[in-house]
């Protein structure tokens, strides 16, 4: 078997054997929902609903608002009460509507399946976006926007990103297993939209089942391949898929179709099946709850629903709780309230308690060189860490810095804790400040 | 209170401890060859030698009112290091001077770990040649019952490293013998005069073979010196230039020591592939020019120490950016 594969990256344990084999499960609603108006990149959403209005399951409650901006959709029925200032799960407090939730007419969508047959692809593109859809796999880029590269860029090739190389999540895994037929059609509606000559399915090695199972489903879709990775971090990130995949790489500050490529996650090749086929917005999503906690659990939920609200569902904290991370250990960010809402872009909610925490002390840069081992963009983390010590930003930048992705590889294998992803998010900043 | 460090929230095992400490016992199977073949008198240099570093590193960062991290583990490896450069009849002092040296001048008031520029041994080990030449290089002691002490005898010179030997008395018998597999074989094993720590070839391999396995030394720079040494060495040989052949070399002076331990020092070596491999070569060139053509016999702490100057050039090697157009 031959595993595809891209320069760098590191091993951590993959720990996802923690809530691998729990299946989705549909939580019941919890009391109340709070739903930012800034869901994904881009311009956030406008309300167009009044304080008291009654809400329904799916129900349009804000309109997009700019062209990077799709509308928001009310993930519960019961009563809107206006617009507050809540915690953000990627950090300080931003506007959300908050909904008290009517848990007796809060019921899951239901709809007749349709066929896609005689939609033009901008009728699809049009559906994608009046249903709210954005990136899942965390990023949340507005999917309608991505559907439509520029008319020169040929693209040669469709990637499915089912690789989850975030360690300890699994909510895209158990939707491979799960919804793998659903997940199928989707990715041909996307297909249908882009029309490339390839169309690939790529799964780490660590997830054979879902290799297994995409293979048998994927039989009556003669022009689907699907790809085994290495199990290796971040195998998910588009350019290093683009890399393994194609052989080829994305030019510097370029996109994946700047290759000719273009990348969508499972979660959102679902969502796209559900919007076209079922009229179904989208409203929930599966997030996986795991670490220290009692029962690790996939749970398909309503966004806005409070991360602590799912803690307790997933059997509560054991041991002193630490850490409440949205997304995963990676890339995944360290929240101050554990009552954030589940946003669109949430893959997954890690707890840490006392003895899972991670803190190193910070040492001198040993020069080991390991940082630049493992560095997916081939940068030299050291020596660029060194130019922002001085605030040579130029000399940062020569050296590539905007070219990080925020991987944390390079943190994660240096032995003296240097918290060089920090270092990278600053000097970028400040040099994005600059050119302005 | 949640705690609210960045990203990435796990880390690997690599820590830097772990990895100095790792050199440490990597040095031990040479330390313990070392005792076996110069008696009792090597443990007692070392750990005067590494006593001497860790008192001298506690004291600056006491003084200077920096954190105190003189267990880290590296200011061991400089002393241990260091005594592994000086002959074993050195006079007492002569390791704690050199350690003091390599750590206060060569270390500390560079910025201390990570921001010297040359590796403290070796330049610690500079500091006692030019100093005391007398005592580092004109005092050997045979191993107990070594290889050489009829040769020397031989020649009216009591006290030699086969290397001095070449130099002070290169005269086809002596050159005949050093050329024989029986002194290969001494210099491959150990039983033969030297400084501490670069008697026995073999015991030094299985020390970088564990740094090798482990990742806590590149054998790209280890292969890339040695095998420098040994083929421009050969060319000499071939062109008549050098009288002793290349295995001699390598074997010999200090080039396993150097090219297994101080060259693939982290801090003072590239750290990108293509620097390690120039860095390797170039450094192994060196010391073969000084060997034939220089003053001291030995020429590997000045290749070396050389090398660790062009580092910081070496290091703008670098490796093509993703996506970066070449
Ligand atoms: S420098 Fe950036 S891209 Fe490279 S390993 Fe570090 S975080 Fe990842
Ligand atoms: S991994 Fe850390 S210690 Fe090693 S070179 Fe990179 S920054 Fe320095």
């Amino acid at each position: 078997m031959r595993l595809l594969t891209f320069k760098g990256g590191v091993h951590p344990e993959d720990k996802k054997e923690l809530a691998g084999f729990a299946p989705i499960e549909r939580i019941k609603p919890p009391e109340i929902v709070y739903l930012p108006l800034s869901q994904h990149t881009g311009v956030p959403s406008k309300p167009i609903i009044e304080k008291k209005d009654e809400v329904e399951v799916g129900m349009k409650i804000a309109e997009s608002n700019g062209k990077l901006s799709v509308p928001l959709h009310s993930s519960v029925a019961g009563v809107y009460m206006g617009l507050v200032n809540y915690p953000h799960p990627l950090g300080g407090r931003k506007l959300a509507m908050k909904i008290k939730v009517d848990p007796e007419r809060t019921e899951e969508w239901k709809s007749e399946e349709k066929e896609v047959g005689t939609l033009s692809n901008k009728d699809i593109i049009k559906i994608v976006k009046e249903s709210g859809i954005v990136g899942m796999g965390g990023a949340a880029f507005p999917t309608f926007f991505k559907m439509q590269p520029p008319p020169d860029k040929k693209i040669a090739d469709l990637i499915i990103n089912g690789a989850e190389c975030e360690p300890y999540l699994t909510a895209d895994y158990r939707l491979m297993i799960e919804r793998a037929e659903d997940i199928l059609k989707g990715i041909d509606i996307i297909r249908r939209v882009i029309n490339p000559d390839r169309v690939w399915i790529a799964i780490e090695s660590n997830k054979m089942d879902a290799v297994e199972r995409m293979k048998e489903v994927s039989s009556s879709y003669p022009s689907f391949n699907i790809s085994i990775h290495k199990t290796k971090y971040p195998q998910g990130s588009e350019k290093q898929l683009v890399q393994a995949v194609k052989r080829q790489e994305v030019p510097e500050g370029g996109l994946p179709f700047d290759a000719g490529a273009y990348v969508q996650n499972i979660g959102t090749a679902l969502a796209v099946y559900e919007a076209v086929c079922y009229s179904k917005p989208l409203y929930e999503r599966v997030v996986t709850v795991t670490g220290s906690v009692r029962d690790p659990s996939n749970f398909l939920v309503p966004i806005g629903t409070p991360f602590d609200y799912l803690i307790e569902e997933a059997g509560g904290v054991i041991g002193t709780l630490m850490k409440v991370i949205n997304g995963g250990p990676m890339m995944g960010i360290a929240q101050v309230y554990p009552e954030v809402p589940v946003i669109k872009g949430t893959t997954g909610i890690l707890i840490q308690n006392r003895e899972e925490v991670f803190s190193g002390i910070v040492g001198p840069c040993i020069r080991c060189a390991a940082c630049i081992d493992v560095c997916p963009m081939c940068l030299m983390p050291t020596e660029i860490n060194k130019s922002i010590e001085t605030e040579n930003f130029d000399k940062a930048e020569e050296m590539g810095v905007l070219s990080c992705m925020e991987c944390g590889g390079c943190a994660y294998v240096c032995p003296s804790n240097i918290p060089l992803v920090q270092q990278f998010k600053y000097a970028k900043n400040e040099i994005m400040k600059r050119r302005k | 209170m949640l705690q609210l460090s960045p990203a990435p929230h796990i880390s690997s095992s690599k820590n830097m401890e772990k990895i100095m400490y790792g050199v440490v016992l990597a040095l031990v199977p040479a330390l313990v060859g070392s005792v076996y073949f110069f008696g009792w008198r090597v443990l007692f240099l070392t750990a005067l030698s590494v006593l001497s570093a860790l008192i001298t590193e506690w004291t600056f960062q006491r003084v200077t009112h920096r954190e105190i991290r003189c267990f880290d583990g590296s200011a061991i490896i400089t002393g241990i290091l260091l005594a592994f450069n000086i002959p074993v009849n050195s006079p007492w002092w002569i390791p704690v001077a050199g350690s003091f040296f390599a750590i206060f001048v060569v270390k500390q008031v560079f910025g201390g770990l990570g921001y010297n520029i040359f590796n403290p041994a070796l330049a610690g080990r500079a500091f006692l040649v030019a100093s005391w030449p007398s005592l580092m290089t004109g005092n050997w002691t045979p191993p107990i019952g070594g290889t050489l002490s009829g040769l020397s005898n031989l020649d009216g010179i009591t006290q030699a490293t086969p290397l001095t030997l070449l130099s002070l008395s290169p005269r086809a018998s002596v050159i005949h013998a050093l050329n024989s597999g029986t002194m290969l074989k001494a210099l491959f094993v150990g039983n033969t005069g030297g400084c501490l720590g670069e008697t026995s070839a073999l015991l030094l391999l299985i020390g970088a073979l564990f740094l090798f396995a482990m990742r806590y030394a590149d054998w790209r720079i280890s292969v890339s010196y040695i095998g420098s040494v040994f083929a421009f060495s050969g060319i000499l040989y071939l062109l008549g230039i050098n009288t002793v052949n290349p295995t001699f070399h390598i074997l010999s002076g200090g080039v396993m020591l150097g090219g297994l331990f101080m060259a693939t020092d982290m801090v003072t070596s590239p750290v990108t592939l293509k620097g390690r491999w120039i860095f390797g070569i170039a450094g192994g060139l060196l010391c073969v020019l000084f060997r034939t053509w220089g003053g001291y016999p030995e020429g590997v702490s000045y290749s070396i120490l050389i090398m660790n100057m062009f580092v910081p050039l070496l290091d703008r090697l670098q490796p093509r950016v993703y996506g970066r157009s070449k």
